[in-house]
């Protein structure tokens, strides 16, 4: 399950709502992650750009990875503007046992970092200003240089 | 006609192209002033799929995608 939103993400309904979708589903471990923004360098928040078509099929690929692993991944992703102490970020595993869990949120949130087509700016002095800095290549780039 | 479309943080608007392949683009954007700066970084999508060959052939109604760095979370 992706699920996208405008603004922050009400983090509580969301880890409640998956708690209860699969509080049925015989799964031992519930490991998520929530991103949250943190106060650095003057920031008043940060804001993303989500590209979603790519977003999508990006996401598919790691249901199937998932899958093959007796799992199941859920993500959550804010567009537009998250304020200080606001969260932008949740990704989940449900598993049989722990440890394919533990692993599995480890892989999926580094390739997340690294190839989820999002575009993060920091909010600053009334300003929208791209994290070049922090932000990856997708691998392949470079293609039309 | 194809259509190029620059995601996130790129400045420019989409652009319609009478092109045949990806060498043909590399070319028009190498000498576009707005947007070569970024070909260094970005990936690039055909139909939202990712690409990694200048050699796939474009038709009518086709869409590029360039990607720059990304950062979710």
């Amino acid at each position: 399950m992706l699920s996208l939103y405008d603004g922050s993400l009400d983090v509580p309904t969301i880890l409640k709502d998956w708690y209860e979708e699969e509080a049925t589903s015989n799964y031992g471990a519930y490991i998520p992650f929530v991103g949250t923004v943190r106060s650095e360098d003057g920031i008043d928040g940060l804001s993303f750009d989500v590209y979603e078509p790519i977003l999508e099929s990006w996401f598919k690929s790691w249901q199937e990875k998932a899958e093959a692993k007796g799992a199941k991944i859920k993500m959550a992703h804010s567009k537009g503007d998250v304020m200080l102490q606001e969260s932008s970020y949740i990704a989940a595993v449900f598993s049989p046992k722990r440890r394919v869990a533990l692993e599995f949120i480890d892989s999926f949130v580094e390739d997340f970092k690294a190839s989820a087509p999002i575009w993060k700016y920091d909010l600053k002095d009334g300003q929208r200003i791209y994290a070049k800095d922090r932000s990856t290549a997708i691998s392949g780039s470079g293609l039309l240089a | 006609m194809v259509r190029v479309e620059f995601l996130g943080p790129i400045q420019k608007e989409a652009l319609s192209l009478e092109i045949n392949n990806l060498n043909e683009l590399a070319k028009i954007l190498q000498g576009d002033a707005e947007v070569s700066d970024w070909l260094e970084s970005c990936a690039v999508a055909l139909n939202d799929t990712l690409v990694t060959s200048l050699e796939a052939p474009l038709k009518d109604g086709d869409k590029i995608s360039l990607l720059p760095p990304v950062c979710g979370g």
